[in-house]
Parts: structure tokens; sequence; C-alpha cells
């Protein structure tokens, strides 16, 4: 995909911080493009605010679906352990409200390695292709 | 999901809830690829019919699709529990055939297990929207318990208001630690085993009678 570049972008890593505010104005499927969209160009992807339980497994879903030899592993996703909120309803819960939202970094699973995480610290590599 | 979608499945899920009081419960056995989930549910099928599940192995993604026994009947106390067990395949946000060439497999064998194990797991992700009713989250103790597969799962399931019983598995490994495993999910019951060693079953099947009967 990032092929055609090679020679001509200079080297190094794109990194787009996206806010939480515009993340909130997306449709959960767009917002699973817009992540996966930027890690097969080889960026990492990273949300200020993160993504709801159920629009993170329809990301592990579509990731999954991507996933080529050769060409796409997988992607590498950090975030901060959950803080449990048991305050919310159901409703509230299923719609992603009480989710008040978590750090997330998100890259090609061959270029980012994390090194070290626990709930205060993640450390991570990131490779160039 | 739309807001009417999203209330629509609620009511339709808790009217399942209700109205299917004797349909036995699916129960999804969920964790990281190599928990040993599969080494679990052929114990516990072959401790209750007889039969075996599936096969087990050292190589992660053995299992690529998620398979389900039908009416495992548990007996605890005088009191019966029925339950499907549905064995699924361990989840991963990543896949690389060629972390199965270092255990001897040929690259076009190594390439059909990725695939496989790609859709496996978006299977297993389907099952855990759609047609489960209580998890048991397997983990090897052995291992760090923190990882972002496992929080998301958890997360996954909690939003979704599924019993869940966490599994510390391997406890017959040395570098094993239950402890861990309770400080990491504290808000969850974490039951000790060695599935392949047949340690703690008790407390197992009770567990499972308690939770999910
Ligand atoms: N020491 C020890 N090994 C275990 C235990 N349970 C399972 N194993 C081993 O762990 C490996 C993986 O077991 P499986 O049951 O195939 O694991 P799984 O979770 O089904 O793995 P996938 O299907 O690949 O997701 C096998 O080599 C098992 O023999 C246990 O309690 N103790
Ligand atoms: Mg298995």
């Amino acid at each position: 995909m990032a092929k055609a570049t090679e020679k001509t972008e200079p080297s190094g890593v794109r990194i787009d911080l996206i806010s939480g505010d515009r993340l909130d104005r997306l449709a959960s499927m767009e917002k699973i493009r817009l992540i996966l969209d930027g890690v097969h160009e080889g960026n990492i992807v990273i949300l200020e605010r993160g993504l709801s339980p159920d629009e993170e497994s329809k990301l592990i879903e579509v990731t999954m679906s991507e996933i080529s030899p050769d060409e796409f592993n997988g992607i590498e996703i950090e975030s901060y352990p959950r803080t449990r909120t048991d305050s919310g309803s159901l409703l509230d819960r299923l719609m992603g409200r009480t989710n008040e939202g978590k750090l997330t970094v998100i890259g090609p699973a061959n270029q980012i390695e994390t090194l070290h995480k626990d709930e205060q610290l993640i450390s991570a590599l990131v490779t160039q292709r | 999901m739309g807001l009417l979608t999203g209330i629509r499945d609620s009511i339709s899920r808790a009217a399942d809830r209700l109205f299917s009081a004797e349909d036995p419960k699916r129960i999804g056995i969920y964790g990281p690829p190599n928990a040993g989930k599969t080494t679990l549910c052929n114990r516990i099928t072959r401790d209750w019919t007889g039969d075996a599940m599936g096969p087990e192995s050292h190589i992660p993604h053995e299992t690529r699709r998620a398979r389900r026994k039908e009416n495992v009947e548990i007996k605890r106390n005088g009191k019966s529990v029925t339950i499907d067990v549905v064995d699924t395949p361990g989840v991963t946000t990543k896949v690389d055939y060629e972390e199965f060439l270092e255990f001897d497999m040929e690259e076009d064998e190594a390439i059909r297990r990725s695939r496989e194990a790609t859709e496996g797991v978006a299977e297993a992700m389907h099952w855990l929207r759609e047609d489960i009713d209580g998890v048991i989250y397997v983990l090897d103790s052995a291992k760090d318990p923190i990882t972002q597969v496992n929080t998301m799962l958890i997360g996954i399931i909690e939003s979704r208001d599924i019993p869940v019983l966490i599994f510390a598995n391997k406890i017959d490994l040395e570098e094993s630690s239950v402890q861990r495993i309770k400080n990491t999910f504290p808000q969850h019951e974490t039951v000790k085993l060695s599935a392949l060693e047949g340690d703690n079953m008790d407390e197992v099947y009770d567990k499972i009678a308690e939770y999910f009967g």
C-alpha cells in the first residue's frame, strides 16, 4: 500500500493524534475505517478518548478480516486498563456513554512492540518498515 | 449502534433470558490463544458426557472454529445444571503466519493456519456479541494478565452484562501466580485450576453451577 512512496517521502513514522471531539462526530464504522486506513499506511494512530467496548469488538473483527500474509499482520493496540465504573444504566453502557475515555494507541503489528505495560505506564517501541 | 437498535437489542436479550429459562445457557470459553481453553472443555465434557471436544496443542490457534457441545449436565450437591459449552478460538489482534514456521510447519500450511485463525477470531467475537449467555475467561496464570486483549475482552463482556468467571489455569506451573490475576480483575471471581492435571476441579464445577445454573 505505502510501497509507491518509498523513495519520495522522507523516512520516519507518522503519528496521527485524533481528538475525542473529532471521533465523537463519527459513526462506529467510520471510526474503525479511520483507524485501520491509517494503520494500513504504516501510521501510528492515537485516540484521545479511545473506543467503546462495542467498537473495540468490531475493530478486532474487521482487523481479522483484513489480515493478509506478507501484507498486513494486524494491529497492536494499547490503552490503560479500564477502571471499572459501576455507575450508569445498562443502556448507558450499551451506548458507550460511561466510557469516559482512555488514551489509546494503535499501530501496525509489525512496527510497534509493547515493551512494558502496567496500570500507569505503557512503553512501546516503534520501528520503521 | 443506533439508539433504537440498542434498546431493542437489550429488551430482546432480557426477554430471551426470561422466556427460555429451561434452555441450557450457552457458556463461552474465551481467552487468549494457548491459555488452555480446549483442555478445559475436554475435561468438562469428558467428566460429564464421556467424550472430548477438540484437539489441544502447544501451537497457538489450534482451535480455529467455535465448537459447541450441547446439554452438558453437571451434577452438584443433589442439583443439576445443564449448559452448552462453546469452545472458542483464542482472541488476538494480530496473526503472523511466520510464527507458525517455528513449529516445523510448511509455509503453505502456516498460511492456511493463519487464514483460518483470523476467521476463527472474528467468529469468536461474533458469538460473544450474539449468542453467549455466560463466559468463562481462561488465563494462563504463568503469564502476565495485563494485556490489551484481556482488558478489551473483559470490558466487552462487562458492557454486555454477561456473567463472567475468570479461570486462572496452569497452576501446576512453577511461575504461576493466581494473585496477579486477582489483582488485575478484582471485580470478578477468580477460580484457580489446572485443566491439564485436573487440579481443583471440584471448585470449578461448584462455581459453574453457582454462576450459570
Ligand atoms: N502445564 C499446563 N499446561 C496446560 C494446562 N492446560 C493446558 N495446557 C497446555 O497448554 C497448551 C494449550 O492448550 P489448549 O487447550 O490447546 O489451549 P487453547 O486455549 O485451546 O488454545 P487455542 O485453541 O490455540 O486458542 C497445550 O500444550 C496444553 O497441554 C495446564 O493446566 N497446565
Ligand atoms: Mg483451543
